[in-house]
């Protein structure tokens, strides 16, 4: 069991990162990377919506769907879910962090539209149908690997900044070309298990 | 403002000047993820083109019936509708291409092209309109997958649709079909696009 959790731990985060590896959530991924707090306070954000998401759609799946042999209404139960988790952290973020709310603008209404959230709940009802723990787990540990992603990213795009990069690349191809250069040095991880 | 737009204009602004991919950068999940050969850019691209196309239609239809307080959850519903029923149709009759695609077929849903197309056009326009408007979306992120795939599996793989262009003795640059090679290849076209872009602005 512990060795699992561990080999759910390593996979989600380094050999299988959710952004790097597997491209879900590159919306986020390139459009909230230019600072390392922002990007920070996005990856937190996401991480609780994707947990609270695996933990919900994972019970609705089980105790709604399945007996009930509605298993082709996946896809649209688990959007309405995410959208009202994502409403709700919204309002949470707007009363106690009213800075990070006006920092992370229209991306945080986003995160519904972020592929990693609906993926992860999608993938954990197809991998793990009969553990709600590893359910959970992965949707946590795939969380944190967007945020070391995200946060990487942010750190590399602030040292850009400082350089005189030719005009054409400015902004997103630059942004495009470095994930790609990060995505090797991820590929470097593959193979690596417990 | 609002007699001037015909369906032709509305298809090309979509097509070309405001293409979702290389223009507007939207929807770059599914862009780099199903990139790695033409066969699957041509069928992910359809597939949303379609999807596009109906939602666009309906929500158009809808659009003063439809609360605005709960617009964008009421768009979700009707999106994921046609998504399911896509993702039907694909396992039924495409079954090796919907393998291929997996999950990004149920997540068209969160295409953001999809969901921008519907609050930006599809709410305010008629429902001619924005099939139009659907049509031109959704074959210009089709066109843009063709491209990046194209040049992909040609670098990557040394094929075009599954077939060999150059024999055994040259070694096919593997990284180009895998996640780097799509960060890469699309990074170099928007480059390359804005470039192009920026030349003919100072021509002119």
């Amino acid at each position: 069991m512990a060795v699992q959790i561990i080999s759910i731990l390593l996979s989600a985060l380094l050999t299988e990162n959710f952004v790097m590896v597997k491209f879900y959530g590159i919306c986020p991924f390139l459009g909230v990377s230019k600072k390392v707090d922002t990007a920070l306070g996005m990856g937190m954000a996401v991480t609780f919506v994707m947990a609270l998401a695996s933990a919900i759609t994972w019970l609705a799946n089980k105790f709604l769907l399945i007996p009930f042999g509605l298993d082709y209404l996946q896809t649209i139960l688990f959007i309405l879910i995410i959208a009202g988790l994502v409403q709700f952290v919204e309002m949470f973020i707007k009363k106690s962090m009213p800075s990070l709310y006006s920092a992370l603008g229209i991306y945080l209404p986003l995160i519904t539209t972020n592929c990693a959230v609906l993926g992860v709940t999608l993938l954990n009802v197809q991998n793990y149908p009969e553990s709600f723990l590893y359910s959970l787990l992965y949707g946590i540990f795939a969380a944190l690997g967007f945020t070391l992603a995200i946060v990487l990213m942010a750190g590399i795009r602030e040292a850009m900044d400082e350089t005189s990069i030719p005009k054409p690349f400015r902004g997103f191809p630059i942004a495009l070309i470095t994930a790609g250069l990060m995505s090797i040095a991820f590929m470097g991880f593959s193979g690596f298990s417990i | 403002m609002a007699e001037k737009k015909s369906f032709g204009s509305v298809f090309i602004n979509g097509l070309i000047t405001e293409n979702p991919t290389f223009v507007q950068l939207l929807g770059m999940c599914p862009t780099l993820a199903v990139t790695t050969s033409l066969k699957n850019g041509i069928g992910m691209g359809l597939s949303a083109t379609a999807v596009l196309i109906c939602s666009n239609f309906l929500i158009s239809a809808l659009r003063k019936i439809i609360p605005d307080k709960v617009r964008i959850a009421a768009y979700i519903v009707i999106i994921a509708a046609f998504v399911t029923l896509v993702q039907m149709c694909l396992e039924a009759f495409v079954p090796s291409l919907s393998a291929s695609l997996g999950l990004f077929i149920p997540l068209i849903v969160v295409n953001c092209i999809i969901l921008a197309r519907a609050e930006s056009f599809a709410s305010k326009n008629n429902p001619f309109l924005s099939v139009a408007d659907g049509l031109g979306m959704g074959l210009g992120f089709t066109g843009a997958l063709c491209i990046i795939s194209a040049i992909r599996e040609f670098l990557g793989a040394g094929s075009i649709m599954g077939v060999e262009l150059y024999g055994t003795h040259v070694q096919p640059a593997t990284i180009m079909i895998m996640a780097p090679g799509g960060f890469i290849v699309l990074g170099l076209l928007v480059g390359t696009i804005n470039y192009i872009v920026s030349r003919r602005k100072k021509g002119e």
